[in-house]
């Protein structure tokens, strides 16, 4: 509870991190009050003559209008909910099933270890891209096939930084005692190196939901999104399609831009996370020696103690 | 443990991927539901010729995996007499069947355009990794300074632009200095020589730049890191107390030692690297295998996305087992973990 | 002349919000040539931050402001880095401890002695400093086509010893040992102990042994500084330390280590703990573990100065006799 504590506080005072979760806060606004929100409903059946195609913006039509005579604001803003719940949802998964893989896979060692390792290291050898591609080309278009898809392809990064984790602590102290004590494995994996782990594996899971969304918009816009919702990548899908040669800005960049706003939030925040976890060094020996002698060797000693240092004693 | 073991190892893990992969393409094909081969098959579109080269191709009219009949009557070579061997034999003969919607042979198809893909991805990934390498060199050696702060955040922000979109905004940036699509303007071909080839190269800038520009990010956050992190090292205060200055420091005994984790890191992002080329050739209409493959997707063409995926997919095996070998090369410390 | 005359060394660091923390005070000492000077003190009393700055390679955070080092009567806090560089290695060179790392894995150990050759021009033919690599691995007992292989392919011991092969190739005049014998296991420490006397006697090397083992510090040094808290407490010859030792932390160190003689004895540590560095006390640094001045006023307010009590015996402690 203490390291919890301890990490908020240091995270807390990061002005990425500040910076990516108001950027968030923004994004989960638009997507849970999208009702309210969106001047129009982008399911709603609209009447459109010829003109209203790729309308240009006017003030009836913050942002235009797209190929169907729609108004983009409002796709837009329903568009969140799409990159919203397909990353935290994927990356939820994700983290289970990292975790538990890793977990096994460090704690139990041996053959266990090998196994999973091996179908790790498997599924990370074949390209992403397009194996999601042929899945869901055969298997078929919807939001849950999606989450499901990039789920299954992206727990593996969390589950050799779980494993790599568990090999360190497992030797540790605290461990062997549990043991000794008689403590079940499961007990010991769950109460005494899951918390250990635990930060990193939420760091990591945080990066992973801007992955997610990237992956969504992405097959959306390759044209295996959910038909039957609005998402960002199958508005661009429409857009490149139409609107590039009509020159309909409007239409053609906002949606790119929000996905880049809410990964870039999500990264901002998890890098942030990250740098508290699992601090970086800050120094090398490769610096600039010429502050080291400090007395006079013909110019004045460079950090002489002013206002802003003190002497002790 | 030898060096020899890992070698060893290494190539029997990628045999195996490769084994796998393809089991997995051939079921992937057949097991899911609405098994699209054989609603296809009696697409009007087909000529007999065609439906007949598939169903042998196929082997549809054999049970998927096991043929229990023939394992009756013949034994064991019975037993094999299934669509799954039919498509390893296929596919020893090279023969990665006929597309649904050109009606012409996969691998005549994926011959002719693999070269375009390879030029753009090698061209794409040279440069990432050289202008990588070097900032991230800089930014390492100028940590903490805003140089290092602007090339932090350069990286933060590429890995959140998804590639195609900023595919589009060089697209609208460029505003027509560029060409923006395809890959030759209609008109030349190869005979005319010089001409033809500036005329392809200048249409590969932007797709190229594209890769380059959001790729070269990871390459130099990953050497920064590995810079800070070897320079922080003992063998370096060893180095200084030698008496070498920082520029031999750095050339001797830090540059390779930080070059290593880049050799895994490319082979890494090998995967990725596929990915965004589907989506650049995609955007910019450049006619390589991954817009073949984004056309069969969208036109259902299952024999075509089947045999692109295995060759994209082999292609990143047999890479990422050449830069394990080229890895264990370079560090004389490799043995099995 | 004295091969290394160090007057007055104080030594501070910078935390991260730059505040100067006193790491090393008035540190004072001589070596002549060919004689060994034992650097020895608890963890954290600064030996290792004096044996850094001795070669100017304090890490990012440390600053020398204050002090003379005298290496044959030239300063080597005024010269330039760039002069520094041709001083290092070549006139002071360094064994690390716990050679674990301190050599580059990917480069073969042999190379990394013919770097030093090359680089400070003792030997300029590839070919001719090859040869003398191995020759100087055979002098410290490693047979010489070994010199091809890889650091990870040495065991510890052997890694210790082909570091001091490479610290001696250019005939240095002072060596500056950091813990050579930590981390290594008794047999082991021994024959780096009987190889660093070997060197001191066949090539007149001075010696600085930075150490917390006593037992090597009475076996090998002609003299000793005592350190506590980045202070000198006690400095003399090593007899006149083992045997009449006069500053109460040197006294209680002495009794800490076990005497074969006398296996009775008690074994007795120090209670307490080494002053932290953003702490440090006004007065003496050691006046709160101290038997004999815990309490006092004077050691309470003053620092003591650094006093010869008789010829070559340095005290800094008030109550001192002689004092």
């Amino acid at each position: 509870m203490e390291t919890q504590n301890r990490i908020w506080t240091t995270f807390r005072k990061k002005p990425m991190a500040l910076i990516g979760m108001s950027m968030l806060a923004v994004t989960l606004i638009m997507a849970f009050f999208a009702p309210l929100l969106a001047p129009y409903d982008p399911n709603e059946r609209v009447d459109v003559t010829p003109s209203d195609i790729l309308a240009p913006p006017d003030a009836r039509h913050i942002l235009g209008r797209d190929d169907a005579g729609k108004d983009v604001l409002s796709s837009l803003i329903y568009g969140a909910r799409v990159s919203l719940i397909v990353g935290f949802v994927s990356s939820f998964f994700s983290m289970f099933i990292g975790t538990s893989v890793g977990l096994a896979a460090g704690y139990f060692g041996g053959r266990v270890s090998n196994v999973l390792m091996r179908f790790t290291d498997f599924l990370m050898v074949i390209p992403d891209l397009p194996l999601m591609l042929v899945i869901i080309s055969v298997w078929g278009r919807g939001l849950w096939k999606i989450i499901l898809v990039i789920s299954v392809l992206y727990w593996t990064y969390t589950a050799r930084l779980v494993r790599s984790q568990v090999l360190s602590i497992k030797e540790r102290q605290f461990i062997l005692r549990a043991h000794a004590l008689g403590a079940s494995d499961f007990r010991i994996i769950i109460r005494h190196i899951l918390p250990q782990v635990m930060p990193l594996i939420i760091a990591q899971a945080v990066l992973d939901i801007s992955s997610s969304v990237i992956a969504e918009s992405t097959l959306s816009f390759l044209g295996l999104g959910d038909p039957t919702l609005v998402s960002w990548g199958m508005m661009l899908n429409f857009a490149f399609e139409r609107a590039i040669s009509r020159k309909a800005w409007w239409f053609l960049l906002p949606p790119g831009i929000a996905i880049v706003w809410v990964s870039l939030a999500i990264i901002l925040i998890g890098n942030a996370l990250e740098e508290v976890v699992n601090p970086r060094l800050k120094t090398h020996h490769l610096f600039n020696p010429r502050n080291m002698v400090s007395l006079a060797i013909g110019k004045p000693p460079l950090v002489e103690p002013e206002s802003t240092s003190e002497v002790i004693p | 443990m030898q060096r020899s073991d890992y070698l060893i190892r290494k190539i029997i893990f990628a045999l195996a991927t490769l084994a796998a992969v393809v089991v997995f393409n051939f079921f992937l094909f057949r097991i899911l539901p609405g098994d699209p081969v054989k609603l296809i098959i009696h697409s009007p579109r087909m000529t007999a010729e065609a439906q007949e080269r598939i169903k042998s191709n196929f082997g549809l009219d054999k049970p998927v995996w096991f043929n229990q009949e023939g394992f009756q009557e013949e034994g064991i070579s019975g037993a094999f007499d299934t669509q799954f061997t039919a498509y390893l034999r296929e596919l020893t003969k090279g023969d990665l069947g006929v597309s649904f919607s050109t009606r012409k042979d996969v691998s005549e198809l994926i011959k002719e355009r693999i070269w375009r893909t390879v030029v753009l991805v090698v061209v794409g990934e040279l440069l990432a990794i050289f202008i990588g390498v070097i900032l991230g060199m800089v930014a390492a050696w100028r940590r903490g300074t805003s140089l290092d702060t602007s090339i932090l955040l350069y990286g933060l922000f590429t890995w959140a632009m998804p590639t195609f979109f900023f595919g589009i905004i060089l697209l609208i940036i460029s505003g027509g200095r560029f060409p923006i699509g395809g890959m030759v303007t209609p008109g030349l071909k190869p005979d005319d020589g010089l001409v033809y080839w500036q005329d392809v190269g200048r249409h590969l800038i932007l797709p190229t730049l594209t890769l380059t520009i959001l790729y070269l990010s990871e390459y130099m956050l990953i050497m920064r890191s590995s810079v800070v992190e070897v320079l922080s090292e003992d063998y370096i205060l060893t180095a200084k107390a030698k008496g070498l200055n920082a520029f031999q420091t750095f050339r001797d005994h830090a540059l390779k030692n930080a070059m290593l984790p880049m050799v895994t890191i490319i082979a890494l992002t090998l995967g990725y690297t596929v990915g965004g080329a589907i989506q650049v050739e995609t955007v910019f209409s450049w006619p390589g295998i991954g817009r073949l493959m984004f056309d069969a997707v969208q036109k259902r063409d299952y024999p075509v996305l089947q045999g692109t995926f295995l060759i994209l997919a082999v292609s990143v095996i047999i890479a990422n087992l050449i830069a394990d070998l080229l890895y264990a090369a370079l560090d004389p410390r490799v043995k099995p973990d | 002349m004295n091969t290394l005359e160090v007057h007055d060394l104080s030594i501070n660091y910078l935390t991260n919000e730059g505040i100067a923390l006193n790491a090393v005070d008035g540190l004072t000492f001589s070596l002549e040539q060919g004689r060994s000077l034992g650097l020895v003190g608890e963890s954290g009393c600064g030996k290792t931050t004096v044996m850094l700055s001795l070669m100017r390679l304090l890490p990012e955070a440390g600053r020398i402001v204050d002090g003379q080092i005298l290496f044959n009567g030239r300063d080597l806090l005024q010269i330039s880095e760039r002069d520094m560089q041709s001083v290092r290695w070549k006139d002071i060179s360094m064994v690390f401890q716990g050679a674990m790392n301190a050599l580059n894995p990917v480069r073969t150990v042999e190379s990394q002695i013919v770097e030093v050759l090359q680089l400070h021009n003792i030997i300029d033919s590839t070919r001719d400093a090859r040869k003398r690599a191995g020759e100087l691995l055979e002098l410290v007992g490693i047979p010489a086509k070994r010199g091809s292989q890889y650091p990870h392919q040495f065991s510890g011991g052997m890694k210790q010893r082909a570091m001091i092969a490479m610290a001696l190739a250019c005939n240095p005049q002072v060596l500056i040992a950091d813990e050579p014998t930590t981390a290594l296991d008794v047999m082991i420490q021994a024959q780096i102990i009987e190889l660093l006397e070997k060197m001191q006697r066949l090539l007149g090397l001075s010696l600085v042994l930075v150490t917390h083992d006593l037992g090597v510090v009475a076996e090998m040094c002609d003299d000793v500084l005592v350190m506590y808290g980045g202070t000198v407490a006690e400095y003399a010859s090593s007899d006149v330390i083992f045997n009449n030792p006069q500053h109460p932390y040197t006294q209680r160190l002495l009794k800490a280590f076990p005497d074969i003689a006398e296996p009775g004895s008690d074994l007795a540590s120090i209670p307490g703990n080494p002053p932290r560095l953003d702490n440090l006390p006004p007065g003496c640094r050691f006046e709160p573990r101290c038997h004999v001045g815990k309490g006092e006023p004077i050691c309470l307010k003053q620092l003591p100065p650094l006093v010869e009590i008789e010829p070559g015996h340095h005290v800094a402690c008030h109550l001192v006799k002689g004092v």
